[in-house]
């Protein structure tokens, strides 16, 4: 049995709970022991890709005070998980980082490569369109890179396949970036809104119910322009549809 | 301290410490085994056209029957109907209409042909004229560029050129235009392996 | 508030339609790009090459260049140093009163855009005619290339005619690019048959001969270099590559990354002037050695000009070469030009979403999205972000340093969001609402609904 840790990121745990909730879940049904350590924040990741890295010495120090003992950490956001594995680091416990480094799993990875989730109860009957984040996908390398001459290969769309009544769609550019960006999303509105914008227009070309992915930063992005455009495609985390899915 | 030596002194100081330089292993490329199908192809491809070459007489009628046709024609293929002189007044070369040009060796993986300095006679000449034909053996045809360089000397004379197609562009709205600055038309006649010809 | 280039890229995008072909071409030349490169199983290993090539050049630059230099030298050609664009301006001014020339025809080098060459020669009374048909259009219409490759990838042929119509005397309202690119030819060739100088770039420099290699598709390096008297080559000094033998190498990633076409239509290898003429050659420094001094950034020095990272760039593709303001825009463009006037320059690293996919194509491998983050913090390091949004970052990096101010904060935001939405939904001051929604406040955040989980 493993002892996981869950990382939270720390815009879903205030806007987004119910994503934290089904990784939880899903963790237990997975037989995980699941520990949520409470005092944890934020990565650093907004200060540290808006040129202010040197400010996240706070956010870092946090981070392993409340993950530093433990084999796996789990985090359901690519973007997160990323961030401190390239950029976690600390003066005073060097090796501490370098641990945590090595010890943390963006979810589908966790499921895949530790896990080895092969078998999957449960249905999930929704037309799903697969948002790939680039974080998980170009910076952990969740799934293959369509720039790259390599062979083909998705860790979250292997997981949705294996649930029953879903069918999964990808959309035209299957990893083109949607423009969220962090800040750039409000410091470059204008091109960050069109580009979720020619996101979102080609899932709704594969005529999708639901746009998932495996971060909600990218899906909150996209969430906002659809409920604009009060379109009835909606967005949910894969840990909300590996949950809902999973008996 | 001059320029030159500011700047040499500015990089010998701001390059770091040596990096390897890597050994480049031809193994890993991928053969070509139809030299001639896929030079073809990649000739068509890049706007080209092919014409192979079977009878030794072929070459020098069809040169003749051009300039029966009433062309500007300028042959530069040594030992073939009659060798032209080229005028060094550019206006004259513009008006060209097709010039015969020897290449040297033909790259079968994307269609482009090394050419001389000294089979151009003038440099100017494969650029200038309305349509560019060049000649070339089947046996001077190679897999990939890694072999074209291995088979040419890149500074034996003053100028050479890699030619692949006629001039193109597509700067207006990414269509693509043959006839650009250049030729608008590039022929390549391949004389079959073995071929009497003296070229 | 909002920097140059977002505001600039705001301007693009107010024609949605025409950002969207804008955004559609280029995507298209990417997927050119990706058939090409699938057409060679050894596509990754050939960038490995590349890329290993070029970080052992830059680091024995030094011994390279004076290879080159003696080399070129021994094959009768003229090898100039230039320091910075002023002096580079001033060599080419130079060798074109000595030869008592005042118009010359130029092909594509966007050495001579950043060294601004054109205005630079036109104040000083030369005729210049940019020969590439993409610049000779933005020329005529007095604008700055867009696009590395493709000057002119921001205009539509309607454009395109009606500055022919102007300009060459084309038939108005004819949108047709053969047309219109068959009377740009009759243009240039008359000025290619009258010019005494020529300009050119350089693609790759070869330090064991002492030569340069120029690719175009257009014929028109050659075109203008052939019928000159004066040959005069432009090149950044980092150009260079040690043997013939890497030409191999570079002409098969080149084009493919560029275009997607199996190699440029002229691959022109330059070694001695041709009898009764003049070559020359400029290697321009420019503030080269100083990127190559930063350890950081040093092998963004290693880039061939192929465009590929212009082409996948989802912020390029719908911002446009324009908003980037500098002469190489795009990804490369914004690693390159902090080097060049950090200050003017600071928003370029900002915008990106560090989405990565630029660094994939790169044929070189130059690792752009990090290096784009690394640039980001200099600027803030030096102090040339908005003070705002310093303020911002600090009140920020405060708050998550301490879970209990977190929480609080949190708390307080889902409660603001909740009941005082009017202070969030405003789409003056919150640039999210102006085209979003806000996302939702959730009553408990998940802490709080697991420690209740954890109570019960």
């Amino acid at each position: 049995m493993y002892t996981v840790g869950l990382f939270v990121p720390c815009y879903i745990d205030q806007f987004y709970p119910q994503v934290a909730i089904s990784s939880l879940q899903l963790l237990e049904k997975l037989g995980c022991k699941v520990v949520v350590p409470l005092n944890q924040t934020c990565c650093g990741q907004p200060m540290a890709n808006s040129g202010f890295a040197s400010l996240s010495k706070g956010c870092d120090a946090n981070f392993i005070q409340n993950f530093g003992e433990l084999d796996y950490i789990v985090c359901p956001s690519g973007s997160c998980t990323l961030h401190i594995k390239e950029h976690l680091h600390s003066e005073q416990f060097p090796e501490k980082a370098t641990l945590i480094q090595q010890r943390i799993y963006e979810l589908t990875e966790f499921l895949t490569d530790v896990l080895k989730l092969t078998t999957f109860k449960g249905s999930f009957p929704h037309r799903v369109g697969l948002h790939n984040s680039c974080h998980g996908q170009r910076g952990l390398h969740l799934s293959s890179m369509s720039e790259l001459v390599a062979p083909v290969f998705s860790k979250p769309a292997d997981l949705l396949k294996r649930i029953s009544g879903l069918e999964l769609l990808l959309p035209e550019r299957s990893d083109e970036c949607c423009g969220f960006g962090g800040t750039f999303c409000v410091f470059e509105e204008s091109v960050s809104v069109k580009m979720g914008k020619d996101r979102i227009r080609e899932h709704e070309q594969n005529q999708v119910d639901i746009i998932t992915g495996g971060d909600m930063s990218c899906l909150m992005h996209l969430e906002g322009i659809l409920k604009r455009k009060k379109s009835p495609v909606r967005v949910m985390h894969i840990a909300e549809i590996l949950n809902d899915g999973y008996e | 301290m001059s320029s030159r030596n500011q700047i040499l002194e500015a990089i010998k100081n701001a390059q770091p410490a040596i990096k390897p330089l890597p050994v480049l292993d031809y193994t890993v490329v991928t053969p070509i085994k139809e030299l001639i199908s896929s030079f073809e192809q990649f000739v068509k491809a890049v706007g080209g056209r092919v014409q192979l070459v079977d009878q030794s007489a072929a070459l020098a009628q069809e040169i003749e029957n051009a300039r029966l046709e009433g062309k500007l024609i300028l042959n530069r293929l040594n030992g073939l109907s009659s060798m032209d002189e080229i005028s060094p007044d550019l206006t004259e070369l513009e008006k060209l209409d097709r010039v015969y040009i020897r290449g040297s060796l033909g790259v079968a993986e994307n269609g482009a042909i090394w050419v001389s300095e000294t089979s151009m006679g003038n440099r100017i000449l494969p650029f200038i004229a309305q349509e560019l034909v060049l000649v070339l053996r089947e046996e001077e045809l190679v897999p990939t560029m890694h072999d074209a360089y291995q088979h040419i000397r890149i500074n034996q004379e003053g100028f050479g050129v890699f030619i692949a197609g006629p001039s193109k562009t597509a700067d207006i709205e990414q269509s693509l235009v043959i006839g650009a600055h250049g030729p608008v038309a590039l022929t390549v006649l391949i004389l079959k392996s073995g071929l009497a010809v003296p070229v | 508030m909002s920097s140059r280039h977002a505001q600039l890229a705001e301007q693009f995008n107010a024609d949605e339609a025409r950002t969207n072909w804008h955004d559609q071409t280029l995507w298209w030349v990417r997927q050119k790009r990706d058939r090409a490169a699938n057409t060679l199983p050894e596509w990754e290993q050939l960038r490995q090459w590349a890329s290993d090539i070029k970080d052992h050049t830059l680091s024995n630059l030094h011994a390279y260049l004076l290879e080159f230099e003696k080399n070129a030298l021994a094959n009768g050609v003229f090898v100039h140093w230039a320091k910075d664009a002023e002096e580079h301006n001033r060599i080419i001014y130079d060798i074109l009163q000595k030869a008592g020339v005042d118009r010359i025809v130029k092909s594509k080098s966007m050495l001579t855009e950043e060294c601004h060459l054109n205005p630079y020669l036109q104040k000083k009374g030369i005729d210049v005619v940019d020969t590439d048909l993409g610049e000779r259009i933005v020329q005529f219409r007095e604008e700055a290339p867009s696009h590395i490759v493709l000057p002119a990838i921001h205009l539509k042929k309607e454009d395109v005619s009606d500055t022919f119509h102007e300009h060459l005397g084309t038939e108005k309202g004819n949108n047709d690019p053969q047309y219109l690119t068959h009377a740009a030819r009759l243009h240039l060739r008359e000025k290619f048959i009258q010019s005494d100088i020529a300009i050119t770039g350089v693609n790759f420099a070869i330090a064991e001969t002492g030569g340069i290699v120029v690719c175009t598709n257009e014929g028109n390096a050659d075109m203008g270099a052939h019928a000159a008297r004066v040959h005069i080559a432009c090149m950044g000094f980092e150009k260079i590559i040690p043997k013939a033998e890497h030409l191999g190498v570079f002409t098969r990633l080149l084009a493919r990354s560029a275009t997607g076409q199996p190699i440029t239509t002229y691959t022109s290898h330059f070694h001695r002037p041709a009898p009764g003429k003049e070559m020359h050659i400029v290697l321009v420094d420019n503030g080269r050695s100083r990127q190559l001094g930063r350890e950081d950034f040093r092998n963004s020095l290693k880039c061939i000009r192929c465009a590929a990272c212009f082409n996948t760039c989802p912020v390029y593709r719908r911002s446009g070469g324009h908003s980037y303001h500098t002469a190489v825009a795009g990804p490369i463009g914004s690693i390159l030009n902090p080097n060049l006037d950090m200050k003017a320059n600071a928003d370029l690293p900002f915008a990106s979403t560090l989405c990565g996919s630029c660094s994939n194509v790169c044929p070189v491998k130059i690792n752009i999205h990090e290096q784009l983050w690394k640039w980001r913090q200099v600027i803030s390091a030096e102090g040339l972000t908005d003070p705002s949004k310093k303020m911002g970052m600090k009140l920020m990096a405060w708050v998550l340093a301490r879970p209990a101010v977190y929480r609080f904060a949190g708390k307080a935001a889902r409660w603001v969001t909740a009941n005082l939405p009017f202070l969030v939904k405003n789409k003056t001051w919150n640039p999210w609402f102006k085209q979003r929604e806000m996302p939702e406040a959730p009553k408990q955040s998940f802490q709080e609904w697991y420690k209740k989980q954890q109570r019960s």
